[in-house]
């Protein structure tokens, strides 16, 4: 039986982590490389970077970032942020990537995904929908949230899956960081339209959350930030809880 | 001893070379090519495959002489070969992804799209998944039963031969996810992300 998926995400901004675990015996707490491997280590399913570096100059520590986790991490690993291009999607693979997530450029440029799909395989495309609601419908959100593109969520990620993606990995922006749980309503209206895996996200702050996403949004995959920062739980933990409310999980 | 990662721009082959030069340490040598005569000389291996059935192949055969040279080496000289995901599919007659396409022919079969049941399973075969050993293999050197492997796939190997069947995983119905014929290996889960349990079907494939 296909097991559900526990992500933890790690927010990299000029190559270091922005808010991470805080492990008291932790050499280098801002080393997105020890972090992952931490991760890794303590049985996540897969691993996500988001890359949050704002200027284009420091935009090549993420390849150095990747290239280092993927020798240590034996769990696949995908990549988020600022990709623009094919040729983006290029680099972050060559460099270890298993998986690319693309989010704005998606919007912006259908293409992206068409061409990138096509040159690597659908397995390794990740769109990223950011999404907000609005009166009875959820509209998609680009920039890392600060532009609204009026688009309908729910016919977008059906032409996403049409154009290739592999997965979507579904933020909802009026969750994100609030810490009361996955907007579920969304994650199984998208979950029930599409036949590609949906990966939840924005709100985790319970053990129940995880489950919500998972029983009643119907995601395939959890991701999480912030609940696996700073010791609150371990992967571990949160897969021993999954698994307690008859989630099929890897332990 | 020699390990040769087939490189034919067939996708993202990193992770299968850190795989590789995790476990191999300074032991054995790694080497990533398309260059014939190393391939030749080489003492086992590994086809990697990511992408389409069809662009696959399409790869291989821009290499001038490749195909030949991994038959000569697999069937001929009966030197061990892993393929991984596509690379296991091409072992195959024929393949439906994208168009019918012609594969290597090496274990009779065919690749055909996994029945989703009309959406109630979601393609593609994404995540963690148990795999029950059918038969002994020699990749499976303690790994036990049950253990749990990452997939990524939305076509599946039908052997003719059931008696190649290594083990198989449940999605939809028992997926054949691994195959073992003489000196040839599959698997249609990824070993080198398969966290510590991968790393050790490698081991064992290394150590054959």
């Amino acid at each position: 039986m296909l097991k559900n998926r526990i992500i933890p995400c790690l927010d990299v901004k000029n190559g270091r982590v922005v808010k991470g675990i805080n492990f008291v015996d932790l050499k280098d707490a801002g080393d997105p490389v020890e972090q992952a491997k931490i991760y890794n280590d303590g049985g996540a399913d897969e691993i996500c970077f988001l890359d949050i570096t704002a200027s284009n100059e420091n935009r090549d520590t993420i390849y150095n970032v990747v290239k280092k986790t993927s020798k240590k991490c034996f769990v696949p690993l995908t990549v988020g942020g600022g990709i623009k291009s094919v040729e983006d999607i290029n680099k972050l693979l060559s460099c270890g990537a298993d998986k690319v997530s693309i989010n704005t450029a998606a919007v912006e440029n259908s293409k992206v995904v068409v061409d990138s799909s096509r040159k690597f395989g659908s397995q390794c495309i990740v769109v990223a929908i950011d999404a907000k609601k609005n009166g009875d419908k959820w509209e998609i959100f680009t920039h890392g949230g600060r532009n609204n593109s009026g688009i309908d969520v729910l016919e977008y990620s059906k032409q996403m899956e049409e154009n290739g993606a592999g997965e979507l990995l579904v933020t909802s922006m009026d969750r994100d960081g609030t810490q009361v749980g996955y907007d579920i309503d969304l994650m199984s209206k998208i979950s029930s339209q599409v036949n590609i895996p949906v990966i939840a996200s924005g709100g985790v702050g319970t053990l129940d959350h995880l489950v919500e996403g998972i029983k009643l949004g119907k995601a395939s995959a959890v991701l999480a930030a912030s609940i696996f920062h700073y010791g609150k739980h371990s992967v571990k933990e949160a897969k021993e809880y999954l698994d307690s409310k008859g989630i099929p999980v890897r332990i | 001893m020699n390990v040769t990662i087939v490189d034919y721009n067939s996708g993202n082959i990193s992770s299968v070379i850190n795989s590789f030069k995790e476990v191999a340490k300074d032991k054995v040598n790694i080497e990533v090519t398309s260059d014939l005569e190393k391939i030749r000389s080489s003492d086992k291996l590994v086809l990697p495959g990511q992408g389409s059935f069809k662009s696959c192949i399409d790869a291989l055969k821009k290499i001038n002489g490749l195909t030949d040279t991994l038959s000569e080496f697999a069937i001929n000289n009966k030197k061990p070969l892993l393929g991984i995901c596509v690379g296991l599919q091409m072992f195959a007659d024929i393949g439906y992804e994208e168009i019918e396409t012609k594969g290597l022919g090496w274990i009779s079969g065919k690749v055909s799209k996994i029945n989703n049941q009309n959406g109630k399973y979601k393609l593609p075969h994404i995540g963690w998944n148990e795999i029950s050993i059918v038969k002994d293999s020699k990749i499976f050197n303690n790994i036990k039963n049950k253990s749990h492997m990452y997939f990524v796939h939305s076509y599946e190997f039908i052997p003719k031969d059931k008696n190649v069947i290594s083990a198989t995983t449940d999605y939809s119905s028992n997926i054949v996810c691994s195959v073992e014929k003489e000196n040839i290996f599959g698997t249609q889960f990824h070993p080198e992300k398969s966290d510590k349990i991968g790393l050790k079907i490698i081991d064992n494939f290394i150590n054959l």
